[in-house]
Order: structure tokens, then sequence, then C-alpha cells
């Protein structure tokens, strides 16, 4: 049987559709995280977008290459809540100062806590399986 | 024969390579911030150069792909609603790349990266890419039997529309509350939007292969079938492998790593065709596509076989978040992206030279360019290599100083920088200059 690229084509894409929506649809069924603010976090990922500080910092390794990720940064016993307020604020070498609002900051602050919260982003906690992959 | 100065194709790669010539610019003042921090830092700041340049250079590669379309379709451009539609589509870019720039300049972000512009002026870039799938679609209705390269630019140009919105679900707190979810969508797109450019580029490929051969085999094999499939298949579902460290669903990491897995035939191909390639191709006369081409062919083997280690869980945890990513990105979109996109700026905006020191001037930016992308890539390579170390090792030193002991590398690429921008910038500018007053008589350089 002759298979026609219109075939093929549809089926691959059928299957990406379903591939996509199952992805969609995974938040409902999320359990609720207490240890943060759902509301504030989401705003608060809209303030870390609203100043791009995703150009010099990266969330579990993604984003820029010019300052450190911030994945963890609220639990690291080097870093933590207020140090990050005063480095906003302040600035660093590289980086500005940023001129946020009370609201803006404890937004992005919870924001950070959900990224705590979600997970570890330290490669040296990741075991590679014996098929290969991370865990 | 004198290259039209109002064909559609040829307005949207001369906007392309001014696109080019600005990624360039806002590129080399961002490198510069490695070196010195405080260059530009309360003028403007890395936060705004970095975008800046990405912008530029994506558009320069979105708006080639299109212009490649309208170029390679030239002869179906008939009917004048089409031409009408291709102009709104145009003008449409240029609202979107004034109101982009003027957003980062001004500092209102809001999108994600890659995207980091203000939302609002994702409208235009949508509406845009709605018309040029109108015109497509008016374009090709009456071709049967599509050789592949339709079939790329098609799926391109849709999946293109597809994923581009899928980008902006984050607007929706259904998904901004959830971010795993987000992130995983994030990289989705990002993966998927590549794929889809790449759909374009590598359909011109064809395109131009076929056009210079003076054949009409490449485009209807079932091999360039095969290939396109598996090109699909991997646009679709092997961009888990950028996210191999966030904690999202296993499934979605394995389908990723297996089918990046896929692309060793792609790469085991190339190997086999290589001395094929060079025996056929050399002996036509469209000398500088040809060039470009088979230098985008190294750069497919090189970038290519990068991307599979990459796409192995145990190497990527040393690689992912490093400059190799940066190395890959660039070598991609400058080593094979930019190669198609002059090879088909050669062709389309019919360069023709009888001067031979203008010749020889060419072949030297040739040459130049691929010295200093090689040396570009190299050293930011090695400086990925070294931040990977650092990475996983246990007595960490600051950030800051593992930054400072890369100074050396940052050194080596932003001079290869200067090279890309001085080779790069000048190619651009001559094609421009040469469709602006391209008056010989003789279509072809057949040196």
């Amino acid at each position: 049987m002759k298979l026609k690229p219109t075939y093929v084509f549809l089926i691959l894409s059928v299957s990406f559709l379903a591939y996509s929506f199952s992805i969609y649809i995974k938040p409902l069924s999320a359990k609720e995280d207490q240890r943060f603010n759902k509301k504030m976090s989401s705003d608060g990922q809209l303030v870390w977008q609203n100043y791009n500080c995703q150009s010099c910092h990266q969330l579990y390794n993604l984003g820029g290459y010019l300052g450190p990720d911030l994945t963890n940064v609220i639990s690291n016993p080097n870093k933590g809540e207020n140090i990050i307020r005063a480095m906003v604020k302040s600035g660093t070498k590289q980086m500005p100062a940023f001129n946020l609002s009370d609201n803006e900051m404890n937004s992005l602050i919870e924001f950070l806590k959900s990224t705590d919260a979600s997970g570890k982003a330290d490669p040296r906690k990741l075991k590679v399986n014996s098929f290969g992959m991370v865990e | 024969m004198k290259a039209s100065k109002f064909d559609i194709g040829n307005l949207f790669l001369v906007t392309a390579l001014f696109m080019l010539v600005s990624g360039l610019c806002f590129g080399i003042l961002a490198a510069l911030i490695y070196l010195f921090p405080d260059f530009l830092k309360q003028e403007i700041g890395f936060a705004s150069l970095r975008p800046l340049h990405v912008s530029s250079a994506m558009f320069w590669i979105i708006l080639g792909a299109t212009g490649c379309v309208y170029s390679g379709m030239k002869a179906f451009i008939k009917d004048s609603k089409i031409k009408v539609i291709a102009m709104i589509q145009w003008g449409l870019w240029i609202i979107a790349i004034i109101g982009i720039i003027t957003s980062y300049f001004t500092k209102d972000f809001g999108g994600k990266e890659y995207w980091e512009f203000n939302p609002v002026w994702a409208l235009p870039i949508a509406l845009a890419w709605i018309l040029f799938l109108v015109n497509f679609f008016l374009l090709v209705k009456k071709i049967k039997n599509w050789p592949v390269y339709i079939w790329m630019w098609m799926t391109g140009i849709l999946f293109f529309l597809f994923t581009f919105s899928e980008n902006y679900l984050w607007v929706f707190p259904y998904f901004r509350e959830h971010f795993i979810t987000d992130m995983t969508i994030q990289w989705k797109v990002n993966g998927s939007l590549v794929g889809s450019w790449n759909q374009i580029l590598y359909g011109t490929a064809f395109f131009l292969m076929d056009k210079i051969s003076n054949t009409k085999n490449t485009g209807v094999s079932k091999f360039a079938f095969a290939m396109y499939f598996l090109g699909l298949f991997n646009l679709m579902f092997n961009w888990g492998h950028h996210i191999y460290s966030l904690p999202t669903e296993k499934y979605i990491r394995y389908i990723g790593y297996i089918v990046s897995m896929t692309e060793w035939v792609f790469f085991i191909k190339i190997i086999y065709d290589w001395r094929a390639s060079v025996s056929t191709i050399q002996k036509h006369y469209h000398y500088f596509p040809y060039k470009f081409l088979m230098a985008a062919d190294i750069w497919v083997f090189l970038n290519m076989g990068q991307a599979i280690l990459m796409s192995i869980p145990a190497i990527n945890i040393y690689t992912h978040g490093t400059h190799v990513t940066v190395a890959h990105a660039m070598g991609t979109t400058i080593g094979i992206n930019s190669m198609i996109l002059f090879a088909a700026c050669f062709e389309f905006l019919k360069f023709n030279s009888t001067n031979n020191n203008r010749i020889k001037y060419y072949k030297f930016l040739f040459w130049a360019l691929q010295i200093s992308l090689l040396i570009f890539w190299l050293s930011l390579n090695i400086a990925g290599i070294k931040k990977g170390i650092w990475q996983l090792s246990d007595n960490q030193e600051s950030y800051s100083k593992m930054m400072e002991s890369l100074r050396p590398y940052f050194i080596v690429f932003v001079l290869a920088g200067v090279g890309l921008m001085y080779t790069l910038s000048s190619l651009a500018f001559g094609l421009i200059k040469n469709m602006f007053t391209n008056n010989h008589s003789k279509d072809i350089v057949t040196h």
C-alpha cells in the first residue's frame, strides 16, 4: 500500500495535538501547595518577566548566563529572602538596582518561593539511571 | 537579467538582511558586557541588549524564511490579491519590529525568554503570519503532487502559527499558576518554533539544490520525504531534551530522549552522502549559493553531532545551562540557518559580478566568516565545558569567581564576534547594494 504524505502528516499532527493537550490538562490534577500563595506567585512571575530577570538568570538552568540560577535561592543558606530583597534594591557589580514597589517585591519573592518548592535545580542532586536518564 | 526591486520575496529578504545587521550590532554590545560589566549598564543594560540581539537575529531568520518562500513561489505570484496580502503582511512586520525595538529600549518587557517584548506586539506578528498562511494556500492550490519543499514550507508556516500562539498561554492564570507546566509549555514552544523555521529553511535548501542542479530529483525522492517526516516527528516530540532537569512528568523527558536519538539517522546519512554531494553539485555554476549550502552542510554535521550528544541525559547534565548551549544556538543560527539564507539571498537577489576583485573579496568574506564562526563556537564550547565541570564539582567556588575564570574564553569569543560582525555585515550590505545596482547582463557567477 502506498502511504500518501497527507495521511502521514495528519497522523503525526493528531498525535502532536493529543500530546499537547495531555500537557495542557496537567494543572487540573495538580495538588495545591500550601508553602506559597498561588495568586501572588503568579503575579510574581509577571514581575520576573516585566523586569526581564530571565535575561541574566536561570530557573532550572534555563535562561540567561550572566548571573546564577535562582530556582532554589530562597532555601540557599547563604542567600535567602532578605539577601534577595537587598540585592534587587541595591544592585551588584553587573546587575543594576531595581526600584520595585513593595507589592512587586513581595510577589517576586513569592514566585521564587514557588520555584523553590517545585524541586531542586542543582545538577549535583541528579542521578543517572541505567537507561541514561537523569532523575 | 535584472532583479526586480519591487519583488515581494526580495522585499522580505532585504528587510531580513537589515535585521541581521541590527542583530550583529546589538550582539557585539551585549558581548562586551561579559568583559566590561559596567559597559552601558545605566544607559541600556544587558536586560535590553540581549533581547535586542536575539529578536533581531530571530527576525533575520523568520523574515528571511518568508522571503525564501515568496521567492521560491515567484512563478505562481500572478494574482494581484496575493501581492496586496503580502504587502500588508510586510507592513504588519514593520509595525511589530518598530514596536518591539521601542519596547526593549524603553524597558517595556513582559514576555518570556526570546520573546521578552510587551506581548501586545505579538498581535501584528500573529496577524502577519495568518496572512502568510492564507497567501501560501492561495499560491499552492493549483499545484498537484507537491515536492517535499512545498510540504516543508507548509509545515513550517502552520506549526509556527500554532506554537507562536501556544507561546502566549502563560497569559492565562490557569497556566501561570502552575510553574512546572508553564515551563514545560515554554520549552515545548521554544523547541517547536525552531523546528518550524528549520522546516522552511531546509525546504529552501531542497528547493535550491533542485534549482542549482537543474533537476527535479531531490524534491520528489522517497528519501527526501522520509527525511521530512523524521524532521517533523522531531519538531513535534523531541523538545523534551531541553527540560531533563525540570521535575515534569517522566514520560515527557523519555519521549524527548528517545525521539532525539532518531536524529542519528540524519547524522549517518550526512556522512554517507558526503562525497556524492560534493561531486555532483560542485559542477554547477551557482558559485556562492553552492558554497553557502556546502558550508551549511558542514555546520549541520558539527551541530547535529553536538545536539545528539547533548540530548543524552547523562551528558546533558554537564552541558545544560552552560555556554555549550549558547554555542549550539549560535552554531545552528549562524552556521546552518544563516548559511542557507545567504545561499538563498545570493540566488534570489541575483548576485552577479564580472569584477574579479569583487569576487575575490566575497570569497575572502566567506572564508573569514567560517573561521570566525569556528573560533566563536569553540570558545563558547570550552567556556561551557568549564562551567559544566564547576556545576558538578563538590567544592564549588562562587559563581562570580567561576565567571572570572572564563574571561580568557570570553575575550576570544568577543574577538571572533567582531569577525562575524564584519563578515556578515559586509555580505549583507554587499547583497543589498548589488540588488539596487544590479544592471549587468551576466546572470550568474561562473567561477
